[in-house]
């Protein structure tokens, strides 16, 4: 059985590591098994992350460039960076806002604008979405990563019942309100596109 | 049992409740942490949990709770094994008695490390059996059988996962947690445990005696597995073996090492029923060299002829191009990646918005303009970035180096930065060396009162214990003068004037100066609900001067006016408003 790889990718504190949870935590409940590898230490302090998941993976945990069906990016400099792991044509789920680098400021290099990154992105089938305005909608900026995980909803092979359910688990029960919310609005946006 | 989507180090953990483990100890360090973190918050089983202040300390602890008869762990990172090397020896010729399980996570590629060294020679050197999990469900089942081996053959067991076991995620199978408790209790027997010359020469003797059935032992666990399929085999170790089962064709033979020492005679049967074999493991080749001298007339294949990799981490599509070369896949199943993008911007690691390392950094390269910087191993080697981090080799050298440096006739100052964490690591014994033969220069403690960068453990100036338990944090101060230091200076980093202040006084004077920069981690502190207000530009004074900017916080960018403007990361810590040149900094709804 071949796997279905989804490439998460951000900033360190951003919450990758939560939404790679909720994934897998579907993955349990659909009885699909699962591997995948996340960043820790060094690149956590505000560094660029990637998190790997293989939905149906049975060996290592590692995707290979070329190799990935899905990319959740919450950044849309890192969807950039981390482009060349993707299938071509792949899907394309990006948060529609980047944080400026602090490099850019301080070895004053050259930021490229939000049409060059999504033109860097035209080989693939991309869905933009405004992560911030939407957390800020189911109440709080820091649900970003969970309105993503929604947008990419659709794009699982995994039902969105059991995406919902692993939110329900893996989320901190007083903001499980908060985070259905944003799961929800996330879904909404990424339906739209199609 | 259960199945659950688990973290590599936290498989590890439950597999030590499970086997009833009695006692934990080690030094935090990535990628191993999480294993004594996961053991620390767990509620299924009560047992004895400290983070110790070095490698060697966690080793010898946990080395004399199995001489006690318990089930004990110790966990490091590959390079903090380098700390525990000494009792590690010999603590293979007093032997172990309750299971012993010596975790040492290697970091091939060196995602968070100074070096790609590889802990299986450890166990070579040391002669005793070494574990290398392939996946996350092996890591968790290894390691119940990790101490009941250490039991059977009486040693201590290493227990070596890399990078991307600990840090990959899996569905694993768990077992219920162990309800037994054994209470330890220390039998007397100088021959065993006094390692003077003439009970180490028996200790030796007795320790070769055991190989022979320390190898059969491993060769029964089942970790090391064949499966004969034709003419021309890949051996593999570790999680490169799970890298290797995902291109396997079907007509070639594998055999799988998860267990050392790997019994001779039975690897030699393997490769003489082959013609060729290609071997891949990362890190050093140990399976190859032993191979290599049973392989006679076998063409292999691996790191030693230049097929496989000598350095960095692997991946299934490097396992499929070194498959291709040694001539067992005729095309890689892998497409050709698309080359990265070319010249985005580089987004490292960074000292968080409001890390108070940052201002001590700044203050330094302001008052020490020609100064030579050796720094240490934790967050603030992130200085780097800001040009006052100039060596780095191990835990506790920026002392050393410091003074090093300035007994060579080197008329620039010297400037030392050392965490707290790493400073009682392996830091003081450096500064009381330096004061007692008299070098010239100043250390700066870096005193965020918690070990941050590896997630945030506990150490003898938090004030707590691993377990939460209230307990007499060190006073760096004293410990200083203790060492003989006669400047010892405390000062708020988030204070940058008497920082700079305190800093220029330092240079002024003779011999080894401490200063200590004290304020806690920004994150512990906002953990603790500690609230400042947050800082914003007046656009109307900016004048765009940049002088903000490069202070390098991330909360710092710039407008369409190139004026400053400060972004939702700020925590409040003010010292880009001490910067600012025209005041235009200030207190969020403040005038």
């Amino acid at each position: 059985m071949s796997s279905f790889d989804v490439l998460i990718v951000g900033i360190g504190g951003q919450g990758t590591i939560l939404a790679s949870n909720i994934i897998g935590e579907a993955c349990l409940i659909e009885e699909t098994p699962i591997k995948g590898v996340e960043t820790h230490g060094m690149a956590q302090r505000g560094g660029s992350v990637e998190s790997h998941v293989r939905i149906g993976g049975e060996y290592g945990p590692l995707i290979v460039p070329g190799g990935a069906d899905l990319m959740i990016a919450l950044d849309l400099l890192e969807a950039v960076r981390y482009r060349h792991y993707l299938k071509k044509g792949a899907r394309v789920i990006a948060n529609d806002h980047t944080v400026v680098p602090t490099s850019v400021h301080m070895q004053h290099l050259e930021m490229p604008g939000r049409d060059a990154l999504i033109a860097d992105l035209a080989d693939f089938d991309l869905t933009l979405v405004d992560a911030a305005g939407l957390a800020a909608e189911a109440g709080n900026l820091i649900v970003q990563n969970v309105v993503m995980l929604g947008a990419a909803a659709p794009s699982f092979p995994l039902k969105p019942e059991s995406l919902e359910e692993a939110v329900r688990r893996s989320v901190p029960p007083k903001t499980l309100d908060l985070n259905l919310k944003a799961f929800a609005l996330g879904r909404e946006a990424g339906l739209k596109k199609d | 049992m259960v199945k659950r989507y688990l973290l590599g180090n936290e498989a590890i953990a439950h597999a030590c409740i499970e086997a009833g483990i009695d006692f934990a100890s080690g030094y935090p360090g990535t990628p191993s942490s999480e294993v004594v973190d996961t053991l620390r918050a767990q509620k299924e089983r009560e047992f004895y949990i400290e983070w110790s202040v070095n490698e060697k300390v966690a080793f010898e602890n946990a080395l004399a709770a199995s001489w006690c008869g318990l089930r004990s762990m110790v966990t490091m990172k590959h390079v903090g094994l380098n700390v525990a090397a000494d009792p590690l020896m010999t603590s293979a010729y007093t032997g172990a008695k309750g299971g012993f399980v010596v975790l040492s996570a290697d970091d091939p590629y060196a995602h968070s490390s100074q070096n790609e060294q590889d802990t299986r020679r450890y166990a070579h050197f040391a002669k005793i059996p070494c574990m290398v999990p392939a996946s996350v469900q092996e890591a968790h089942d290894m390691m119940k059988d990790a101490f009941a081996l250490s039991e059977e053959v009486g040693l201590p067991v290493l227990f070596r996962p890399t990078t991307r076991i600990c840090h990959s995620k899996g569905d694993v199978d768990l077992a219920e947690v162990s309800q037994e408790h054994r209470t330890g209790a220390f039998e007397k027997d100088p021959a065993q445990y006094v390692v003077v010359p003439a009970h180490t020469r028996m200790l030796h003797k007795r320790l070769n005696e055991k190989q022979p059935v320390v190898r059969k032992a491993v060769l029964d666990l089942g970790y090391n597995t064949t499966e004969v399929r034709g003419t021309t085999a890949v051996v593999a170790c570790g999680i490169a073996a799970s890298y290797v089962q995902e291109v396997l064709p079907a007509d070639v033979s594998f055999m799988k090492i998860g267990c050392f020492p790997v019994d001779p005679a039975w690897m030699e049967e393997f490769v003489q029923a082959h013609e060729t074999v290609l071997v891949i493991e990362e890190g050093a080749p140990v399976v190859e060299e032993r191979l290599r001298q049973l392989s006679c007339g076998v063409k292999v294949f691996g790191q030693m002829d230049g097929t496989v990799p000598k350095e960095g981490e692997f991946s299934p599509a490097l396992v499929a191009d070194a498959m291709v070369q040694a001539g067992i896949l005729q095309a890689s199943p892998f497409q050709a990646p698309a080359a990265p993008a070319p010249d985005l911007p580089p987004r490292p690691p960074i000292l968080c918005a409001g890390c108070p390392h940052r201002s001590v950094f700044y203050a330094i390269k302001r008052a020490f303009p020609d100064g030579i910087y050796p720094s240490d191993i934790g967050c603030y080697t992130l200085g780097l970035q800001l040009g006052t981090v100039d060596t780095t080799i191990c835990m506790g050298a920026s002392v050393t180096v410091g003074s090093g440096i300035a007994h060579s006739g080197e008329e620039r100052p010297v400037v030392a930065t050392i965490g707290d964490s790493t400073f009682l690591h392996t830091g003081v014994q450096g500064l009381l060396n330096a004061v007692y033969n008299n070098a010239e220069m100043t250390l700066v403690i870096l005193d965020n009162r918690i070990t941050a960068m590896t997630g945030h453990q506990p150490n003898p100036c938090t004030g707590e214990t691993a377990m939460g338990a209230a307990s007499v944090p060190v006073s760096l101060e004293a410990l200083c003068r203790a060492c003989g230091v006669q400047f010892v200076e405390t000062v708020d980093p988030y204070d940058f004037t008497a920082t700079l202040q305190a800093l220029k006084e330092a240079k002024a004077r003779p011999g080894v100066k401490v200063l200590i920069a004290k304020q806690a981690c920004v994150i512990t502190a906002r953990r603790a609900k500690i609230r400042r207000w947050r800082y914003v530009v007046d656009p109307e004074v900016c004048t765009a001067c940049g002088a903000c900017l490069r202070f390098g916080c991330p909360a710092l960018g710039r407008d369409e006016n190139d004026r400053a403007v400060i972004n939702e990361l700020c925590n409040g810590c003010g010292v880009c408003a001490d910067l600012c040149p025209t005041g235009a900094i200030g207190k969020e709804g403040r005038k």
